[in-house]
């Protein structure tokens, strides 16, 4: 990634930091809470272009947003920048130790076993009085470098936090898709056997890959129960799982930006389905991902990058 | 002159199978071994052996004077031996110069996942060592080329050159000229040992052609049943009664059980 591009971003994310003020609070909110989902969706872009699709990132996304609100519950813990430091920690250490296990298998088994490890952190959380139960748990208000904004301050510095998550993991995952091991990802989807016997191990670039997705699914499901203010079990049940795998094929795994252009579109189309048809929104989702199937399977971020690119020239975008 | 590869005693069943046995080789630097042998002989499970796909029953490996029997794989390849395919193994949706680029990157970068992370795909080096493989195995033409539509020469080709990113000491070619034509055989193998000869590496093939055996190598290995029943001089090794036998062809029992000459065959 060019310096200029990385400017350009800056300067993207800047101004719509600097339109918050002058845009309804509602947007404001369901920007910050589609940023979430992107930031997850990245995660999941880095497993689909090594061929893998996990039906149970959930996981990782509940175990960021209760490691968010049992800190400030337990432990006082207010710190926005803490809070989401916290959070990725957790996800990346669950993540590390069903790694073993989940990068031993591929493609409807990774799957179906990420969904497994899921639903039974969904049980726990049910079953739990301590963890909140159904119910779940309230999220205390955060700190940013210990000033407490109220009101439409507080759903300014969310939305400010996660242009800032944004603008870093738009970085981050750019390098990482530049990189041998992110650029690795079409070799093992195309034949493991060869990379085995390149010297490198598939199943520790899988698990290095899956504990990357699982950092991002944890910093928004911070981000998320910060702008909720709430979490319960349902952000680890399989329709959250399901989610975001709608919108990663909605945005398609050719350009990070997607993600998050993907995410905005996913909140958007459900707010208005739910408004129009409240009984029967999930038609008009089910309609969205038909048509996105049909008429651009390589998803939204297809439409951003102009042509196939090389290896010379290849570059995440 | 002490071996750089030593096997003593290796052997490998399956069940009741045996389909290695009392194999013992001591393969010198720089030597072009040829592996002959008929169809389920136990060329490619010694080959396989060596490179840790399988993991022998009984007996030693050494490589180095260091024992590698029953490493995984990809240690065996970063300790230096690394190793082509019947059917050539490359990345389909991959360029003929991306699937290189892969195989140096993954070279430069230390053959590690940490590494692999930390060090940019798309780097000058990275390309350079790609563009010169190109060269070296005579397939720059074909640079743009999706893998999945190169001819079966060509795709056995960037098979070799991929495996020769990390430069190996040992390179283990299983048949690399199978699925080619004849006319097409004997160029093949000047343009891969050509490349192989100038890096120094020694070389085990599996071949089923005598004529390229007795052409490029300068040693033979004729697996039998499991094991080796002649390990010698091309000349001295095809010349044995038993690899004429059950080998060769070139000699067939008449009717009432004697041996005779017979036709020579590509076997």
């Amino acid at each position: 990634m060019t310096g200029l591009r990385i400017l350009l971003g800056a300067a993207i994310l800047g101004g719509l930091g600097a339109a918050a003020p002058f845009t309804p609070l509602w947007l404001i909110s369901l920007v910050t809470l589609a940023m979430s989902t992107g930031l997850v969706v990245c995660g999941l872009i880095i497993l689909w272009r090594g061929g893998l699709v996990p039906f149970g990132q959930a996981l990782f996304f509940a175990t960021g947003a209760y490691t968010v609100a049992l800190s400030g519950r337990w432990f006082g813990v207010t710190d926005a920048f803490l809070l989401i430091a916290l959070a990725v920690i957790m996800a990346v250490l669950v993540a590390f130790v069903v790694g073993f296990l989940l990068a031993q298998y591929r493609e409807i088994f990774f799957a179906m076993l990420s969904l497994a490890l899921s639903m039974i952190l969904y049980g726990v959380l049910v079953k739990s009085e301590t963890l909140g139960s159904t119910d779940g748990i309230n999220v205390a208000q955060a700190s940013f470098f210990g000033m407490m904004p109220r009101g439409p301050g507080y759903t300014f510095a969310l939305f400010w936090l996660a242009l800032g998550m944004v603008f870093a993991a738009w970085v981050g995952v750019s390098a990482y898709l530049g990189s041998v091991a992110g650029q690795l990802a079409g070799a093992i989807r195309d034949n493991e056997i060869r990379v085995e016997y390149l010297g490198i191990s598939v199943t520790r670039l899988v698990h290095l890959k899956l504990t990357i997705s699982a950092a991002l699914a944890g910093a928004g499901g911070a981000l998320a129960a910060l702008s909720i203010s709430h979490v319960d079990p349902q952000m680890a049940y399989w329709t959250t799982s399901g989610g975001f795998v709608f919108v990663t094929i909605l945005a398609g795994a050719a350009s990070v930006p997607a993600a998050f252009l993907g995410a905005l579109l996913f909140e958007i189309v459900r707010t208005i389905a739910v408004a129009l048809l409240p009984g029967g929104w999930q038609l008009i989702l089910g309609s969205v991902l038909l048509l996105t199937i049909l008429f651009v399977p390589e998803g939204l971020g297809s439409l951003m990058i102009r042509k196939r690119v090389t290896v010379s020239g290849r570059e995440a975008a | 002159m002490s071996a750089l590869l030593s096997v003593k005693g290796l052997e490998k069943t399956f069940g009741q199978v045996v389909a290695a046995r009392d194999i013992d080789v001591d393969v010198p630097q720089g030597q072009t071994v040829g592996i002959i042998g008929a169809n389920g002989a136990g060329k490619t499970t010694f080959v396989n052996m060596i490179t840790g796909h399988l993991t022998p029953s009984g007996g030693t490996i050494e490589f180095e004077g260091r024992d590698i029997t029953g490493l995984p794989s990809r240690k065996i390849m970063r300790l230096g031996i690394a190793r082509s395919f019947q059917v050539a193994q490359v990345f389909p949706t991959f360029s003929v110069l991306e699937n290189l680029c892969a195989a140096t990157a993954i070279a430069r970068s230390g053959s590690s996942v940490v590494g692999a992370a930390l060090s940019r795909f798309a780097s000058a080096e990275t390309s350079a060592d790609a563009e010169a493989a190109l060269d070296q195995f005579q397939i720059a033409r074909f640079r743009d080329a999706l893998a999945s539509t190169l001819p079966q020469g060509v795709r056995k080709l960037l098979d070799i050159a991929m495996a020769t990113a990390g430069n190996p000491r040992v390179l283990l070619l299983d048949e690399p000229t199978s699925g080619i034509s004849l006319e097409e055989k004997f160029g093949l193998m000047d343009v891969i040992m050509g490349a192989l000869k100038a890096r120094g590496t020694t070389i085990l093939f599996v071949e089923h052609d005598m004529d390229i055996v007795q052409r490029f190598a300068d040693r033979v290995l004729a697996f039998y049943d499991g094991t080796v029943i002649a390990d010698g001089a091309p000349a001295e090794a095809l010349g044995d009664e038993r690899v004429r036998e059950f080998i060769t062809g070139t000699l067939i029992r008449s009717k009432d059980g004697k041996l005779g000459a017979g036709r020579t065959s590509h076997a």
